[in-house]
């Protein structure tokens, strides 16, 4: 019966179900699923929510088993419900497949314990092993403990972008497919329908429409990585985390996201994420099989980043402008829509 | 009508309330959302001091680049400018008009972000 209700809830009250799912309950279905991996005796503790995204929920726990700590995470669709953070968001289980594979690649990922399709208490969801490291970029730029990490992130970033990259398609699932002018046009039918005309936006979108490079043989592409997906350990790079918008798509996307000024947090001088030289990652990139880049190469697809940002600020502001949302955050990050501009503008005057 | 206390000391006067008796009270999510109520206080403040004057300067760059009417609005001078630019009348190698968005964007960050790390280096590079 239980099973029955919860079908009739999920499509009709979103609300009630995604109040299913109490620590308890959790807890119950994860020792469930730990004693037929790893035999009966085991314990699940210490289960807690970590702070994060909307889209999905991050959960921490522990299995012990025989006096063995296990550290793990689960990973969950809010209230166990899948509800896309974009129209281009992949499946959880989606991307537990994806880990496995860039695992398989020699991507550093956390490996993939156990993957739930439609489990009655935890939804959709899938559990990984627990790595240590710092995701919060501010910290990895500055805290001592990351100089030498600092150093090497840069090759490091460039040899599992490489990995990445290499994973043949036809292993993987049906992904989306996204090319450079395909986003180009998403993103400026965005920005046209909020009517907020901003002139940088403008020329930027005049200039990648007529300077638009030649397409690269599609890959997979990660299409999130910079830093606060990436997980650093004081030796480097130690995860790749935060697989959802991964799609196939053109290899200097994923290379130009993470150049973007917006995840250089203050450190605007290293164009890679705030640490490192570019032409450092091109070099162990190519190293690493990729296609030989400059990093000229880069360009398009870093302005094509920033404007993008800047246009998800705006989506940010519109769902206060809307009412969807009101919070003073939500307010807040129309102000920052400009912080795009001025990094266009800056990139504009660098290829004129 | 009267002006005392003036807007920016009204505005200063919650700030402060916010920053020294509201915000140490608070955690979590709250605490989050007050600091952020107080920065957006600051963007204000800042906002009331430069806006004016930045906008008179922007008009008449616009009307100069764009040959247009001093009476025009700077909302309708804009909407031109983005129009004129969509149509591929006007781009990257149109005199003046990069340099113009370039002053638009850096008095912009003053007040929105003017710690932000690309406005220092746009400042830089125009010496």
């Amino acid at each position: 019966m239980l099973s029955q209700g919860k079908s009739l809830a999920r499509p009709f009250f979103p609300a009630i179900v995604a109040k299913m799912g109490s620590n308890e309950q959790i807890t119950s279905a994860l020792e469930a699923w730990a004693t037929g991996k790893f035999g009966s005796g085991i314990k699940v503790s210490g289960l807690k929510r970590l702070s994060g995204g909307a889209s999905q929920e991050t959960w921490a726990f522990n299995v012990s088993s025989g006096g063995q700590e296990m550290p793990m995470i689960l990973r969950r669709a809010p209230g166990g419900v899948e509800a896309a953070r974009s129209s281009q968001a992949i499946g959880l289980a989606m991307e537990a497949t994806l880990l496995t594979h860039a695992a398989k690649a020699g991507v550093p990922v956390p490996p993939v314990l156990g993957v739930f399709e439609d489990d009655p208490e935890l939804g959709q969801a899938f559990v990984m092993d627990r790595i240590d490291g710092e995701t919060l970029g501010r910290k990895i730029l500055r805290d001592d403990e990351f100089a030498g990490a600092r150093d090497v992130l840069a090759r490091q970033c460039g040899e599992a972008l490489a990995g990445i990259h290499s994973i043949p398609l036809d292993t993987l699932p049906d992904l989306p497919v996204s090319d450079g002018l395909t986003q180009l046009e998403k993103y400026e039918s965005i920005y046209r329908a909020y009517n907020l005309p901003r002139p940088v936006f403008e020329l930027a979108i005049s200039w990648l429409k007529a300077n638009a490079p030649a397409a690269l043989p599609v890959v997979l592409v990660h299409g999130d990585f910079r830093l606060g997906n990436l997980m650093v350990s004081e030796t480097g790079l130690a995860s790749v985390l935060d697989w959802e918008l991964a799609h196939i798509g053109d290899p200097r996307e994923d290379i130009a996201w993470l150049c973007v000024n917006s995840w250089r947090f203050g450190h605007a001088d290293k164009r890679v994420g705030g640490f490192g030289e570019l032409s450092d990652l091109l070099d162990a990139y190519a190293a690493a099989g990729g296609p030989k880049l400059t990093p000229r190469d880069i360009d398009w697809w870093e302005m094509m980043g920033s404007l993008k940002w800047g246009i998800m600020c705006m989506t940010m502001y519109e769902a206060f402008r809307s009412g969807a949302d009101p919070s003073v955050e939500r307010a807040a990050i129309g102000r920052r829509v400009s912080e795009t501009e001025i990094d266009l503008v800056n990139l504009l005057e660098g290829v004129r | 009508m009267h002006d005392a206390p003036s807007t920016a000391e009204l505005v200063e006067a919650v700030k402060r309330f916010i920053d020294d008796t509201a915000s140490p009270q608070l955690t979590g999510h709250a605490a989050f959302h007050a600091r952020v109520a107080s920065n957006v206080l600051a963007t204000i403040l800042r906002e009331l001091e430069q806006r004016p004057g930045a906008e008179v300067e922007e008009k008449a760059r616009l009307v100069a680049l764009l040959d247009a009417d001093r009476e025009t609005t700077l909302d309708a001078l804009n909407r031109d400018l983005c129009a004129r630019i969509q149509a591929g009348e006007m781009d990257l190698s149109t005199d003046g008009l990069l340099d113009h968005l370039k002053t638009t964007t850096i008095a912009q960050l003053f007040v929105d972000q003017p710690r932000y790390s690309g406005l220092a280096l746009a400042l830089q590079s125009r010496g």
